[in-house]
């Protein structure tokens, strides 16, 4: 079998805020092995998010090991940790995070220009994307101009220019309504399916939780549940909004 | 790297225009400023220096002295202590170039139709030399011109424009005090002097022409003044010592008792004067950089909100995949940018703004490539120096820190 994607063992994160240290995330330990697709559950305040910022590099664990592609993340530094967000991971974001001021091909584009890709190339590739996720048409447009499941498709457009091995998305349905918010699960799926990406998503709904194969359920920053969701308790599943 | 944060660099700034053109203006501004002052402030020094020059150089001036009639002091060269046998001796003092005893009056001229009054000095061939000044039409008077005290005279451009309009006048005759003079030449044009006199506006004769016929004398032979110049500035002490020397011996001054003759050194006191323009000059230079520094501060002013209002923007670069010094890059060049462009504008608009100053008031201008190259230098230096700290603080933000900021 395959090396696995993500492997974390007995990782901690705490905050040192003004009331003192807070323990956010206690001995998690998962894995997740290529072409899988996860969702992470967890009541407000369980660390789903700090946990979902640690996978993608943004935010460093207190203490812990992490693994991405069997790289040590720990023991890289700021640049290593860029290149690696740039060209290994691809991130969705619940408030899409797409910069207002830029079309959308150049919105897409962005990752390519910090690997150094020339313009032409660059714009070539968006626009692909940008088909690919149903929004050929749109290419000059604004992301103000468009509807926000659109939005959330270029920014999984975004996401995927680049063609990383692993998809992160924090509630990535959060904003939308459940129509447009099946859409993008149907895209989810479909990318998990047939391109072998591994998706690791959070989320609060058990609908969308369901179009995952295994959930991970975190109470209190530790893992309560890691199994297939078709064997997961009902409390498990239990909606967290 | 450089090609596409370019454009991003480009993007952000157009999407506020407003912000970039008022922080553009600050440099603009500071740019248009400091090469309208350098252009004017070496003009002023270029025009002085020009007067300088056509006063010629290393140029003593010796000036009868005063005298004390009955309590009554009179004023420098009221008793005519200086004759033309004195410049003769002067000139051979060691150092010495050439000596030129001087006459002058106030005489009405008249050719033709025309007529016009104006400063007749009576000297020797010499006086050209010393004063550096060519013929333009015609030739000079010479020593046999001395000898025999003849009639003639070299004319200054605007008395030739006065007298002959587009006539030439060389070897015509002309009336001074109803005597007639064939006019030998035209003197080359000279301009202002440092207290604006017109230098041109002048009639030379020979000196015995103007002690015999023209002006007459209280005692045979007395000069008004004398000009001399030494070989260089070098030997000026020397000779200015020389001529006190020589002089106070001729004159039979004992010991201890006042010289009947003043020595000036002429071109020291145009150095104070050139000394002045210059430092006229880089003062309106300081001033000026002043508002450059204002320029630059303005822009980072402008970068460090930039920077806090774009916090989220430079989150999610980083989070797709940008590094810091991709960051850094970016707002570095938007402030290059910002001042590049806006020194370029101030460039156009202080050329202009001289030119027009210059048209306008009649003062001279002059705009050098150095004073362009340095102000474009500065504002660059400017650009990064003031961008740096903005750019690099954007560069140090922690990615999630950066995403989560409202």
């Amino acid at each position: 079998m395959s090396e696995p994607v993500i492997q974390i063992e007995q990782l901690y994160k705490e905050y040192v805020t003004e009331a003192g240290v807070v323990p956010v995330l206690k001995e998690v330990e998962v894995t997740v092995n290529p072409g899988e697709f996860v969702a992470i559950m967890g009541p407000s305040g369980s660390g789903k998010s700090t946990f979902m910022n640690i996978l993608g590099c943004l935010d460093v664990a207190t203490s812990g090991r992490y693994r991405l592609n069997g790289r040590d993340v720990n023991r890289l530094d700021r640049d290593e940790l860029a290149i690696l967000r740039n060209q290994t991971i691809g991130f969705v974001f619940q408030g899409f995070n797409l910069l207002p001021r830029a079309n959308l091909e150049d919105n897409v584009a962005l990752p390519l220009i910090y690997r150094g890709i020339g313009r032409n190339e660059r714009l070539a590739a968006a626009r692909e994307m940008l088909e690919k996720v149903g929004l050929g048409k749109y290419c000059r447009s604004r992301p103000n101009q468009i509807s926000g499941g659109q939005q959330q498709r270029v920014a999984i457009a975004r996401a995927l220019v680049n063609q990383p091995r692993l998809l992160l998305a924090d509630e990535p349905t959060g904003n939308l309504d459940t129509r447009t918010s099946k859409e993008i699960m149907s895209l989810f799926s479909e990318l998990n399916q047939r391109d072998g990406i591994t998706i690791v998503l959070v989320t609060h709904e058990p609908d969308i939780a369901a179009w995952a194969h295994r959930l991970v359920r975190l109470a209190d920053g530790r893992v309560i549940y890691d199994g297939p969701i078709a064997h997961a308790a009902p409390e498990h599943l239990e909606s967290t909004a | 790297m450089i090609l596409p944060m370019l454009s991003e660099a480009w993007m952000a700034m157009w999407a506020n225009r407003m912000r970039t053109i008022l922080t553009m203006l600050g440099m603009v501004i500071g740019v248009g400023a400091v090469i309208m002052m350098l252009a004017v402030g070496q003009g002023a020094q270029q025009q002085v220096q020009a007067s300088i020059a056509s006063m010629g150089s290393n140029l003593f001036i010796i000036l009868s002295g005063s005298t004390t009639s009955g309590g009554v002091r009179m004023g420098g060269g009221a008793i005519p202590t200086l004759t033309v046998a004195d410049a003769q001796a002067l000139e051979e003092l060691p150092g010495m170039v050439a000596v030129a005893p001087s006459s002058p009056g106030t005489a009405q001229l008249v050719y033709g139709p025309n007529n016009w009054s104006t400063q007749i000095i009576g000297t020797t061939p010499s006086y050209l030399q010393v004063r550096d000044w060519q013929v333009a039409a015609g030739s000079a008077f010479t020593d046999s011109d001395i000898r025999s005290a003849t009639r003639v005279a070299l004319l200054g451009q605007t008395v030739a424009q006065n007298l002959f309009g587009d006539e030439d006048p060389v070897n015509k005759t002309i009336r001074i005090k109803n005597s007639p003079y064939v006019v030998l030449g035209v003197l080359a044009a000279k301009g202002q002097s440092l207290d604006g006199r017109d230098q041109d506006d002048t009639v030379l004769v020979p000196v015995t022409t103007a002690q015999r016929k023209l002006f007459g004398t209280q005692f045979i032979g007395t000069v008004r003044f004398i000009m001399a110049q030494a070989e260089s500035a070098d030997a000026m002490p020397a000779v200015e010592k020389g001529i006190n020397e020589l002089l106070r011996q001729r004159h039979r001054i004992r010991e201890g008792a006042d010289s009947d003759f003043f020595v000036r050194n002429l071109t020291a006191m145009a150095n104070t004067a050139a000394e002045t323009a210059q430092v006229m000059s880089l003062m309106l230079g300081a001033i000026a950089s002043i508002s450059l520094l204002v320029g630059g501060i303005g822009i980072m002013n402008i970068m460090l909100v930039s920077v806090t209002e774009r916090t989220r923007e430079i989150g999610i670069r980083m989070a797709m995949g940008a590094r810091g010094r991709d960051i850094l890059l970016q707002f570095l060049l938007e402030a290059v940018i910002i001042s590049v462009i806006g020194c370029l504008i101030g460039v156009l608009l202080g050329v202009g703004g001289a030119l027009f100053v210059g048209k306008l008031t009649g003062m001279a201008v002059v705009v050098t490539v150095a004073s362009i190259v340095m102000a474009f230098a500065v504002a660059a230096a400017v650009g990064i120096f003031f961008g740096w700290y903005p750019a690099r603080k954007a560069s140090m933000l922690s990615p999630i820190e950066a995403l989560r900021f409202q």
